[in-house]
């Protein structure tokens, strides 16, 4: 795949594969996967008992398994799936498969710009993570809270170090969990740890833990904070900087902590799911500021419009100057921008999309089982069967379309103007 | 009156081997000074004593009426003398009451509505359990469960690779029946998300089984996830561990809000439904599950009225069904179960008590999960139940909940019932129309 400003901007809608042929004889074909440039679309293929392969733009790949599953497109246009063959898993992507075999493979993670593959790993009952088909050299009794960094380069999980038979209470409440980083673990044990992450640099991992059956705090680098609290959610890192915000419960209510101290105060019934903007100016969260009630708060401000159902998906525009989210209420869904909501309410939302230039928002919308686009609030002219989430063009005045209806996919490039009005 | 029993656990004994006075007082003026109110207030206060609830209790019935194990009973040993000592109680003291809050009751709500104001005693006794997770002197194997929970996100140390390797492996068994089946993994967008509790990859592989070929022929838009978060299930809401509840609870909307799925459908199980619908969801600040979750009774009586459910062929022989405490007292699903039940099974009688005032299997609550040495005193505690089934004359029961049919088994077994258990489910899926088999 191109990069992302050489793609075919030309305005326009071509049909890029009719889903009904292909050139293998198939029993069935399973979820459709676009690539993110929109010229291929791809599934899993059943082509005989007990045999699958992948079809793309209606060419099968060669190599024929036991199972595909998990088809997914990386960031770059890699098309991955996680393939069994005669009990043994490896990754094929585009067709190649890795040269490494497991006893089991699952749970495929890509870096940001999606140049790093990589998964997680079950093999002889011991467990880890692959990058690019190589494991780690140390894999554990059991591993979960699997993550990659952003570039790829570093991976983590939560590890357990020590054995634990049945009913081992006591044995439990000593630690028998740790992070490893790449493999190698802390030198340190917890109650529980999870969600560990990295810092903008790699050089540094933030985790929850439980220090007891009741303090929760963050450690770093295996360092527990100081303070405990009686609950507390994922850390984030500052993108800029190595500081830590993390939502944090204290006598009942949640606050959100900046390397243990207390920068909004604990009057929220929830904060989770934190974001710091792209320069690190701003920190968001979803927030529930009374009973049923749920929103965002900006830099501690609550937002004015809630929802009595939830709210979802936070995301900070390009420059860091808007924000926008989904919200749910009475079983509809809709797209809230800069505490403003869309008219429109749907069946189902996706993720929100801003263009580069943080103008316009986009996202793939669902009413009555039909499904577009909308951008702005302004929903595009025409339903389609399936669809998959907008992309903007680099100078933000187009919108790439992928969607399928009647059977066919198409790629369809429209100017956002003709859209929004 | 019998000598009261009290019995060893290794979990109880450790922890109170630890306790101190001081320990004791402050955990219990701790959980009854910044976690309760006005609602604790008004049941302590607004009880008359007039023992009206007792009539409810299955424990109380089966022993002979002892009012020891009377709801009121219950209370009395335990919440009332920690509020008038405030907090001043001895460790023998916190070892009986562990045990009457953690294994005899089932928090199964029956005498809610035998008392004139509606009392929730169940609410009491979870305040007991929260007090003796404070204290560590849960008994051992639930405190081993709500451990699995915080390790793996699921009830019973399934690893993240097992769980999808079980509904890879049931998959393949279906195609056997079902050439063309599937067990759709993370399919963003569908319509239902499909989850199960812990139990069910691990040794009821059959129930996702029969789930799944009530999805594929009934047409069906579903999915299942294939990671943490798949587990409804929750015996940290039946420790007092309310901070592990919601870690819990939010993983699982987190993964259906993640799928972008329309509703949860859930399997056959009770404790779960309440934690989803009712416990787990309100710790976190919903009033009301974020994303709808339908038990599978409310779930095969939409299939039904919707025509998409088909009766191939009846099951003749007799069968009762038993109400679990959760989806009946806790959502009202007693009429949609018996309408689907009839549908398929012409001979239904009747258990009596039954709807809202069906007898508790005695194993809800986590008291099952509360292992080998609480069994006898489980099962013993609900010879009312053993009468109960009996009457009916059947031999075939259903009963659509995990925990009841851990309990209603040992029953069967010790009284000698010669009744055989089934899922409602398992009764769908051998007699529906499956358009879809070879």
């Amino acid at each position: 795949m191109s990069e992302y400003a050489a793609w075919d901007w030309s305005v326009g809608s071509k049909t890029v594969a009719n889903l009904a042929e292909c050139d293998c004889e198939i029993q069935w074909r399973e979820e459709n996967q676009a690539s993110p440039d929109g010229e291929q679309v791809a599934a899993v293929v059943n082509t005989g008992e007990g045999e699958f392969t992948v079809c793309v733009n209606g060419s099968c790949w060669e190599p024929r398994y036991e199972r595909v599953w998990y088809l997914r497109y990386s960031p770059d246009g890699r098309l991955s799936g996680l393939a069994c063959d005669e009990g043994d898993w490896t990754m094929c992507i585009d067709g190649e498969q890795w040269e490494e075999t497991y006893g089991f493979l699952f749970n495929t993670m890509f870096s940001k710009d999606g140049s790093v593959i990589a998964c997680c790993v079950a093999d002889a009952m011991t467990y880890g993570m692959v990058v690019d088909g190589v494991a780690w050299e140390n894999l554990y009794d059991n591993a979960n809270n699997f993550h990659l960094s952003a570039d790829g380069q570093k991976t983590v999980a939560v590890v357990q170090t020590v054995p634990l038979g049945q009913a081992e209470i006591f044995k439990f409440k000593e630690g028998v969990y740790s992070v490893a980083v790449d493999g190698e673990a802390w030198d340190v044990n917890f109650v529980n740890a999870w969600t560990p992450r990295f810092n903008a640099d790699n050089s540094s991992v933030a985790a929850q833990i439980r220090l007891n059956l009741f303090d929760y705090t963050i450690a770093v680098d295996g360092k527990p904070w100081n303070t405990v609290y009686s609950q507390v959610w994922e850390p984030l890192f500052h993108p800029k900087n190595k500081s830590i915000v993390t939502p944090v419960r204290i006598s009942g209510k949640w606050g959100m902590a900046q390397d243990e101290k207390i920068i909004w105060q604990p009057h929220f019934y929830q904060v989770w799911q934190q974001q710091f903007s792209p320069s690190g100016d701003r920190l968001a969260a979803i927030v529930c500021p009374e009973y049923g009630r749920w929103t965002l708060a900006v830099d501690g401000k609550t937002w004015n419009t809630t929802f009595g159902d939830m709210v979802m998906d936070l995301t900070f525009s390009p420059d860091g100057r808007r924000l926008a989210a989904l919200g749910k209420q009475d079983t509809k869904w809709t797209v809230i921008v800069d505490d403003r909501v869309w008219s429109g309410q749907y069946d189902m939302c996706f993720a929100p999309v801003f263009s580069p230039d943080s103008q316009h928002v986009a996202a793939r919308v669902e009413k009555k089982g039909k499904y577009t686009i909308a951008i702005d609030g302004k929903e595009y002219g025409q339903n389609f069967d399936q669809c998959f989430d907008p992309t903007f063009s680099p100078d933000g005045s187009k919108v790439l379309i992928r969607a399928i209806a009647g059977g066919k996919y198409l790629r369809i490039v429209e100017p956002v103007a003709n859209i929004i009005g | 009156m019998e000598e009261r029993v009290w019995i060893k656990d290794e979990g109880i004994e450790a922890g109170a081997a630890k306790l101190t006075p001081e320990k004791i007082e402050k955990t219990i003026n701790a959980v009854f000074d910044n976690e309760t109110g006005a609602r604790l207030k008004a049941y302590v206060e607004t009880c008359i004593h007039c023992g009206l609830c007792s009539d409810a209790c299955h424990f109380f019935l089966s022993h002979d009426r002892d009012p020891r194990f009377s709801p009121v009973g219950k209370v009395k040993q335990t919440i009332w003398p920690m509020l008038k000592n405030k907090g001043k109680v001895s460790v023998e003291f916190m070892k009986q009451a562990v045990q009457v809050a953690q294994t005899e009751c089932n928090l199964c709500r029956r005498c809610v509505q035998y008392c004139p104001f509606g009392i929730d005693i169940a609410y009491m006794m979870s305040l007991v359990r929260r007090i003796c997770h404070k204290q560590e002197i849960t008994p051992l194997y639930i405190q081993d469960t709500a451990h699995s929970h915080a390790a793996t996100m699921n009830q019973m140390w399934v690893k993240d690779d097992e769980w999808i390797d079980a509904l890879q492996w049931q998959e393949d068994e279906m195609r056997d029946e079902f050439p063309n089946a599937r067990i759709p993994l993370e399919k963003e967008g569908a319509e239902i998300m499909y989850s199960v509790i812990g139990p069910e990859p691990k040794f009821r592989t059959q129930l996702i089984y029969q789930a799944a070929a009530i999805m594929n022929e009934t047409g069906m838009d579903w999915t299942m996830p294939a990671t943490p978060g798949w587990d409804n299930s929750d015996m940290a809401m039946y420790t007092g561990d309310s901070e592990m509840m919601g870690r819990l609870k939010r993983m699982h909307f987190d993964t259906a809000a993640r799928l972008k799925v329309k509703k949860i459908v859930m399997g056959e199980c009770g404790h779960a439904f309440r934690s989803v619908y009712d416990t787990g969801n309100r710790v976190l600040g919903w009033r009301m599950p974020p994303i709808p979750v339908i038990h599978a009774l409310e779930f095969y009586w939409d299939l039904l009225n919707e025509g998409k459910l088909k009766v191939a062929k009846t099951f003749d022989e007799p069968v009762t069904f038993h109400d679990p405490c959760n989806v009946v007292r806790g959502r009202g699903l007693h009429e949609k179960a018996r309408e689907v039940v009839r549908a398929f099974c012409p001979n239904f009688i009747e258990m009596i008590p039954n709807r809202e005032h069906n007898y508790c299997c005695s194993a809800g609550g986590g008291v099952i999960n509360c292992g080998p040495p609480f069994k006898n005193a489980r099962v013993e505690g609900n010879r009312v139940k053993a009468e109960q089934l009996k009457a009916t004359g059947v031999k075939v029961c259903i009963a659509p909940c995990h925990n009841c049919h851990g309990g209603l088994e040992d029953i069967i077994h010790t009284f000698e019932l010669g009744i055989e258990l089934k899922f409602l489910g398992e009764i769908i899926y051998e007699h529906m129309e499956k358009p879809n088999a070879v």
